[in-house]
């Protein structure tokens, strides 16, 4: 198509560089510069989409971020993005973009039913319907709702697009690049002051880009361009333009997304999509300026009406006429000012205006243009379907109740202007509370909260020439507090035409008989009738009529619409509107993607990967791995075909008759110094230590205060007053934070110092009954044998020149040890085990083993130390000491905790020694009894036990003491299995723990 | 997200830091009796303020240590912080 509303000789677009464009299917063409929304006009495109409820048509509103209709779905580079606003989409060669909410096609869509059959539709229509019967809410409501609701399609795609966050630190940050943000963050830069100053479009300037002033003798938006430039050139300052400043939070951080490459057709190698800008700044300077408001009228969501403001924009900034007809309506002289720049284009306009005899010098320079302008008449409806052909208007009476004789006129847009609301989300979200200014009907900022001030038209200063010189004095002033310079700037001089008051007006009434639709927020379909069903009904907090109608809802936040519906709800609760208030301003101001909000931490990003220094030895000897909290373990180390159970049972059953090894370093470790280091572990485990000899390690239980076990791990004098401390590798952190949390606030006396190591000791455990032989080879100028190195023994050792740590300590019940050197020289250790201990049959084994082998030998670990068992649960009430106080002890005597019932750990095998028992299982006394069966307790691990070759798990069972030799049923509802099962004690396998002293 | 004035290491924001919970809980001492009331008290009852709040937090990215810090608990402000072993005056 051939543009053919686009004019000469207007614009700010690149007309040298054509681009072509697809929406629903056809070819357009359209230019640099234009948006998605811009281009469509050009080409005479005004039905865009259909409406959310009603599937009414609907074009084009706003050409900005307020806009509630023209939400595309928008295809780029092979991918597809919902909720687009067609007003904001900048345009690029090759974009697409199709309307959202209509089937068959826009043109002819069959939801409009629905506009027919709307008085079955009436505010809170979902809540009164889809009630009843109740077995009707999956089957048919659910899925309706779901495919009706919602403007887009989300991409099921992984999304190839980068996103990144930054962090970013300024004196002042301004938000808003208008009149205001320019005057304010010139003054604060030529200060010295760091500044950021953030605008959403790509072009800078704000309101300068459409009015016609003067500032120093230029036209506005030449004087922007002029301090735009000279700010880019400062190192002190960062512009930036298509950035939004979406959320005000505590402590003066401010987020806002930046669009890095919304407007190309692929995103430039390296370059993120967005850009997640976290700003601290010392202070705030609010100038988001406002935001024209509709004034409410029959059928005004007729696709050609539109704000007055978005016309004039469309015209001056992309050369584009949204009609050859304007009519427009104003209740103030803003109206006037898009009529003067229609008849500066060749174009006649009407202009209506609800006041009856205004004057002003903008009016004065409509009349000498020659524009018809008709006083107190006012539009009742437009007429059309897919586009307006005509107007009826009329006549309106001074008290705006009664309307003259309807008359129509042919017209094809109707550009509506009901004054302006300042943007003030920024200063809400801050905390400001909000007050109502009755000269200009809307709430502007009120005491400052946090360090925040709102100028200019966010503030409700309507003036070019006092917006300047607030702005200036303020960005001088606060910069001066922070840099301490002062240097003078001179204001320069305003040329702007005066404007007379506006008309407190903004609904036009129903003439008689007639039912139109007067909408009050365009894209959730909420009209003026549905607002007073809300309020019939009985709500009257305007969060509840909000919630109930959706009014101000969905991706537009109700921008142009909230304030009407203020006016709506104070005029028929007859009260004023401060005293009905707002609803809350919540960030974000505008939709941020998914994407940017989540930033680089996707995928194996999504947290950190801890990898031991045996880890590529792992992978190259087919190590199948598993998430242990960050860690990355072994699992086990698969051969052929094996299976995980298969590979497993190999590895245990090799551990109780050779020798096995497994990477444990990822066991938390905890270095402890200090004269007092004895007296912090007596405090913090519940087993006596401090007569603990040099060169002996012992097991340890630590609780929290209120009883319940914390952690368990063994920990080493390694010297007088040096210790060495293990913990789970899931507890790591947690044991440190709770170590200093005692040093620092509860007993800062003791004399100790804390360091975790975990990070500089490569760990390996070496299990089974060959293990010592192994050993003997690996440490040979060290006597290793029963005597030198017993049970819970420490030495230090050679390892071919390496400096090891050797434990004996087991976790598997057999005859072990465990070997540390410095995580540099842990691939050296481990490759050094598997060379020397290959004549032993040596075999690594992974976690699943390692859990095999503890729980057949009835050792705890997180499964069964899971925040709700004490050391009588675990049958460790043996290291409970009664002499000395320690964390948690006074809880124990809780009656809870010392009841004869008391819930305890004990082994479960199942009566046909073949069904594993699920992990999670209930045990039941009975499985046949009603539900809810008691529940006795639950099987906290399960194994396959390699020393009887049949299934074996543990369980919590309440009076386990008292139930071995019971017979139970354990019972997983999940995995659908009923099994019969005999408790016998917990330590299934050498319960006299003779093999780890052997 | 908060900024916090850690006494060792200056402002930082709050994803540096854990939370703590009442800094004006005192542990019973060791090896004294304790009334079941007062071992409640210490382990359970918190009185969750509205309004100024001395609490603790640990610098767990940075400096790992304890630090108290005065803060409205409904407005966010923080008025003063201190080092785990300075009287709060």
């Amino acid at each position: 198509m051939n543009q053919a509303f686009r004019i000469e000789n207007s614009g700010l677009i690149n007309r040298d560089k054509k681009l072509s464009f697809k929406f629903n299917g056809k070819t357009y063409f359209g230019y640099e510069g234009d948006t998605l929304a811009s281009a469509l006009l050009a080409n005479g495109v005004h039905l865009v989409g259909r409406s959310f409820k009603y599937h009414r048509p609907r074009g084009f509103f706003g050409a900005g971020v307020d806009e509630p209709y023209a939400v595309v779905q928008l295809y780029r580079n092979g991918e597809t993005e919902p909720n687009i606003k067609a007003t904001e989409q900048e345009l690029f060669e090759g974009l697409e973009a199709k309307s959202v909410n209509c089937w068959p096609s826009v043109n002819f869509d069959i939801g409009a039913i629905n506009n027919f059959l709307r008085i079955f539709l009436p505010a809170g229509f979902y809540y009164k319907t889809f009630m009843w019967p109740k077995s009707f809410w999956y089957r048919i409501y659910e899925p309706f709702i779901r495919k009706a609701a919602g403007l887009g399609v989300a991409s099921i795609k992984h999304d190839k697009e980068r996103y990144e966050h930054k962090y970013e630190y300024c004196d002042l940050l301004i938000a808003g690049s208008g009149p205001s943000g320019l005057a304010s963050a010139y003054a604060a830069a030529k200060n010295g002051a760091k500044v950021i100053l953030a605008e959403d479009k790509p072009r800078f300037g704000g309101s300068l880009l459409t009015s016609d002033v003067n500032i120093g003798n230029q036209s506005g938006k030449d004087w922007a361009e002029g301090i735009i430039a000279e700010l880019k050139t400062m190192p002190n300052v960062v512009v930036k333009n298509r950035s939004q400043i979406f959320g005000y939070y505590d402590h003066n951080m401010l987020v806002m997304s930046e669009k890095v490459s919304d407007h190309l057709p692929t995103t430039r190698k390296y370059h993120p999509n967005k850009r997640l800008w976290y700003i601290r700044a010392k202070e705030v300077l609010i100038s988001s300026g406002s935001i024209e408001r509709p004034i409410v009228f029959g059928n005004n969501d007729t696709p050609g009406v539109m704000l007055s403001s978005a016309a004039k924009e469309y015209l001056k900034v992309y050369g584009v006429l949204v009609g050859r007809k304007p009519l427009v309506f104003t209740n103030n002289d803003s109206g006037y000012e898009t009529a003067i720049e229609f008849k500066k284009h060749g174009v006649d306009p009407v202009v209506l205006d609800s006041r009856k005899n205004p004057e002003s010098e903008i009016i004065d320079e409509a009349k000498n243009l020659g524009i018809n302008i008709k006083n107190s008449y006012v539009v009742v409806a437009a007429q059309g379907y897919k586009k307006v052909k005509s107007a009826d208007i009329a006549s309106i009476s001074e008290d705006k109740k009664q309307l003259g004789k309807i008359e129509n006129i042919e017209c094809d847009c109707i550009c509506v202007s009901g004054f302006w609301t300042p943007t003030i989300h920024l200063a809400s979200q801050s905390g400001n509370k909000t007050k109502f200014k009755e000269e200009i009907d809307a709430f502007v900022p009120g005491q400052s909260k946090q360090n925040e001030i709102t100028l200019g038209a966010a503030n409700g200063v309507f003036t070019l020439e006092e917006t300047l010189k607030t702005s200036f004095e303020a960005g001088s002033e606060l910069s001066k507090k922070i840099t301490e310079n002062d240097n003078e700037i001179a204001i320069p001089n305003v040329v702007e035409k005066k404007s007379s008051q506006h008309d407190k007006f903004w609904c036009v009434p129903l003439p008689k008989g007639k039912n139109y639709k007067r909408f009050l927020d365009f894209q959730n379909d909420v009209a003026v009738s549905d607002i007073e069903i809300a309020l019939r009904e009985g709500y009257r907090s305007i969060e509840h009529v909000k919630r109930y109608t959706t009014l101000g809802m969905a991706t537009d936040q109700g921008k142009t619409s909230n304030l009407n519906g203020l006016q709506l709800v104070s005029e028929i609760e007859n009260k004023v509107v401060p005293a009905v208030g707002h609803t809350t301003f919540r960030p974000p101001y505008t939709p941020v993607s998914i994407g940017a909000i989540v930033g680089r931490e996707v995928g194996k990003h999504s947290k950190p990967t801890r990898k031991s220094p045996m880890h590529s030895w792992h992978e190259k000897n087919n190590a199948v791995f598993v998430d242990a909290g960050v860690w990355l373990r072994p699992r086990y180390y698969k051969r052929g075909n094996e299976n995980l159970f298969e590979g497993s049972k190999r590895e245990a059953k090799n551990v109780r008759t050779n020798v096995g090894v497994c990477d444990v370093t990822t066991l938390g470790k905890i270095d402890i110094k200090g004269p007092d280091a004895a007296e912090l572990l007596n405090r913090v485990y519940t087993n006596a230590w401090l007569k603990l000899p040099v060169g002996k390690a012992r097991y340890g239980v630590m609780l929290r205060e209120d009883g319940i076990v914390m952690d368990d791990g063994t920990t080493t004098r390694i010297s007088e007053n040096h210790y060495h401390m293990t913990t789970t590798t899931a507890q790591a952190a947690n044991v440190l934070s709770h170590l200093e949390y005692y040093l620092q606030l509860v007993w800062p006396e003791l004399n100790v110092n804390v360091v975790s190591t975990t990070e500089q000791w490569a760990g390996a455990a070496i299990a089974g009954p060959k293990s010592r032989d192994l050993l003997q080879k690996l440490f040979p100028n060290s006597d290793v044998s029963n005597e030198g190195l017993p049970f819970m023994g420490y030495m230090e050792g050679d390892l071919s020149g390496v400096k090891a740590r050797i434990f004996r300590i087991s976790f598997s019940g057999e005859l072990a040890y465990e070997v540390n050197v410095e995580s540099d020289y842990g691939n050296f250790m481990w490759e050094k085990i598997m060379e020397v201990g290959e004549e032993f049959n040596i075999q690594p084994y992974g976690t699943e083993a390692l859990s095999t082998l503890r729980i057949e030998m009835g050792h705890v670990a997180g499964s069964e130390l899971d925040g709700r068992t004490i050391p009588f649960d675990n049958a460790l009430e043996g290291l409970v000491s009664k002499k000395k106080d320690f964390i948690g002890k006074r809880s124990l005597q809780r009656s809870a905790f010392i009841a004869e019932d008391r819930q305890r750990i004990v082994g479960v095998v199942p009566l046909d020694k073949q069904t594993s028992i699920p992990e999670g299982s209930h045990l039941v006394k009975d499985d046949k009894a009603p539900l809810p069966n008691p529940k006795l307790g639950h099987i906290s691990a399960s194994c396959w036990s390699v020393e009887y070759d049949n299934p074996f798990s543990l369980a919590i069972l309440k009076d386990g003491k008292n139930m071995i030799g019971q017979k139970l049923f354990a019972m997983s509802p999940l995995k659908n299995k009923v099994i019969p099962v005999e408790i016998v004690s917990s330590h299934y396998v050498d319960p006299k723990g003779e093999r780890v002293r052997s | 997200m908060l900024y916090i004035n850690c006494p060792h290491c200056g402002m930082r924001s709050q994803n540096e830091f854990s939370y703590g919970g009442d800094a004006s809980v005192k542990r019973p001492e060791l090896n004294k009796e304790v009334s079941d009331q007062e071992w409640d008290n210490f382990v359970y009852n918190r009185k969750s303020l509205r309004g100024k709040h001395l609490e603790l937090w640990q610098h767990i990215s940075g400096c790992r240590q304890w630090i108290k810090v005065e803060r409205d608990t409904a407005t966010h402000e923080i008025f003063r912080t201190f080092k785990a072993d300075e009287e709060v005056a």
